[in-house]
């Protein structure tokens, strides 16, 4: 250790400063949502769970988590199947073009969502598609399967290949081959991939504003539009003290699945 | 996904067929590919590149001026000369390049330290609770960060509450500061989390052997860490640029002021599309740019 003490010191504070940075308007948002008045004044004038109730029977709300809920999964599968084959393309074969396929396949995420949401609005408006669920869903998709194939990918690399040529030698066919050998071994980055690919669908919103026409809110949607509705804020104020809570799962589950990934592959 | 251990229940006729096929394929890799490419290649080059594609034509396309609707493959060069007609576009593209830098600039200072101890000076287990701690607010959803900082911000908010009888007046919701610490806010974790993992890779033999050659904390600092931490820097750089460049509900929702995203949206809405089209080309450019430089300076491989 080279750090003099007055520095650990120094570290130490500025730490929890930026901690605190990071905390204090998540703390000070779940204080709002027990808070009986419909103004969001600070300090709260008492203690309620009223505004829980009026968010369960919210039937506009509902329908946005239901949304959000179809289009994550379907962007998640989608998402699952053509990221693991692109990443067991590149990843298993050699063949001309493979860097710049690999380089292309990161554009979606590296590109600001402001350009993919344009482009994606530009083109259904000029082919005549209507804007809906399938909209959101095919705009989730285009980052969602980048996600995916990252996760795969970077597990594919550290994969040995000798079990599955010792497949292959006791006379498993190729198709038994994966099934058998190939998948068990990528599940943990499939969960995890798939877990982030879900979860960005959930919170996606620059995107989602251009894809999904007038019809259809997800629930990111329905917080911009109730946000800007002072009657609205104290149901928002619950929705949002629950989604800062959920984000517990995915973090959770990251860590869960990534020890017992270092576990099943070795030392990273 | 089916479970691995369940005898598989199938069709008489089925596992013969699979196999010849199987056996068929197995010296056909250029075939295999060609299957395993396809589906993503086809979906990207349909759904992304094939809309940018049609946006980069948009922004070539003429609008009628009566109905404001597009007209295909009328060309004209409207959409670029409105751009440069008025200097407002040019005012909102440099105002929203330097909140980029600025906000890139601001998190790198703040997460340099928070990093540095995670890395070298925690414990193991503190280790992992501050790398879950840095993640919580990473996972939150964006907006309920946004809408966290509106109701602090706003009049008779929590900052307000505190600066009255100090005698300082509250920035309200309209201030372009504003935007600059709720965007430096979003991005800190993705800054945090690269040069984390950037300095945890830095031997500690070689600071030792920069101490033992009689460099001070701050020449080691200087000489050694920065240098190898680099790389880590510009990878959170480039979450923190993109997503800034691209931000247009922050800005929105805690200041009044206008920034690409904004002009590209309103006029996606609003009717003048190849205006939005035309003007998407500028965070194309930059962000192209930005990555070539990344990828020079080594960032790819810290991402």
């Amino acid at each position: 250790m080279t750090e003099s003490r007055a520095t650990r010191i120094a570290l130490r504070i500025a730490t929890a400063l930026v901690l605190s940075f990071l905390y204090l308007p998540l703390i000070i948002l779940a204080i709002y949502a027990f808070n009986p008045s419909r103004l969001q004044a600070w300090p709260p004038t008492g203690f309620t769970l009223h505004w829980f109730g009026e968010a369960l029977s919210n039937p506009a709300l509902i329908r946005a988590v239901v949304n959000s809920l179809l289009v994550g999964t379907f962007a998640t599968i989608v998402a699952l199947v053509l990221g693991t084959l692109a990443a067991l393309a590149v990843q298993r074969h050699a063949f001309f073009g493979r860097q710049a396929i690999s380089f292309l396949l990161v554009l979606p995420i590296a590109l600001p969502g402001v350009v993919t949401g344009i482009a994606l609005r530009t083109s259904f408006v000029t082919l005549g598609i209507d804007f809906g669920l399938l909209t959101i869903v095919i705009g989730h998709a285009t980052f969602c399967v980048v996600i995916v194939y990252n996760n795969v990918i970077a597990r594919l690399r550290r994969l040995p290949r000798s079990p599955e040529e010792a497949s292959a030698d006791l006379g498993a066919d190729a198709f038994t081959t994966f099934r058998r050998v190939t998948l068990p071994g990528m599940r943990t980055a499939l969960l995890s991939g798939g877990l982030l690919a879900f979860a960005l669908s959930f919170d996606e919103i620059i995107v989602t504003n251009f894809t999904a026409g007038a019809g259809t809110q997800t629930i990111p949607m329905w917080i911009l539009t109730a946000i800007q509705r002072p009657t609205e804020l104290p149901v928002v104020n619950v929705v949002a003290l629950v989604l800062v809570l959920a984000s517990v799962i995915p973090v959770y589950l990251a860590s869960k699945v990534s020890s017992e990934g270092a576990i099943a592959g070795g030392r990273g | 996904m089916s479970s691995p251990a369940a005898p598989d229940p199938a069709p008489p006729g089925r596992p013969g067929a699979v196999r010849r096929l199987s056996a068929w394929l197995h010296p056909r890799r250029r075939l295999q590919l060609g299957f395993l490419l396809s589906g993503p290649l086809g979906w990207l080059t349909i759904a992304y590149f094939g809309s940018l594609a049609i946006l980069l034509l948009n922004a070539f396309w003429a609008k009628d001026a009566f109905t404001g609707r597009v007209e295909p493959f009328a060309w004209s060069l409207d959409a670029f000369k409105d751009l440069l007609a008025s200097d407002v576009y040019t005012v909102i593209g440099l105002r929203t390049l330097g909140m980029a830098a600025l906000v890139t600039v601001t998190d790198a200072i703040l997460a340099f330290p928070i990093a540095y101890y995670m890395a070298r000076i925690a414990s193991p287990r503190v280790r992992n609770l501050l790398v879950i701690a840095v993640l919580m607010p990473l996972w939150a959803a964006y907006l309920v960060k946004v809408y966290a900082w509106r109701t602090i911000l706003q009049g008779g908010g929590v900052l307000e509450w505190a600066l009255t009888p100090l005698g300082i007046e509250a920035p309200g919701l309209d201030e372009l500061a504003n935007t600059w610490v709720v965007l430096s806010y979003l991005w800190l974790p993705y800054m945090i989390l690269p040069i984390y993992a950037g300095l945890e890779r830095i031997p500690g033999s070689l600071l030792e052997a920069s101490a033992d050659l009689g460099g001070r904390a701050g020449t080691t600092f200087r000489r050694v860490i920065l240098p190898l931490v680099f790389p880590a820097l510009v990878a959170g750089s480039i979450f923190t640029f993109s997503l800034t460049l691209g931000d247009y509900i922050t800005p929105d929702l805690v200041s009044d002021a206008k920034f690409i995203g904004n002009v590209i949206y309103d006029n996606s809405s609003l009717g003048n599309l190849p205006l939005a089209a035309a003007y998407s080309l500028a965070p194309i450019v930059i962000m192209t740019v930005y990555l070539l430089v990344a990828r020079r300076l080594g960032a790819f491989e810290s991402l």
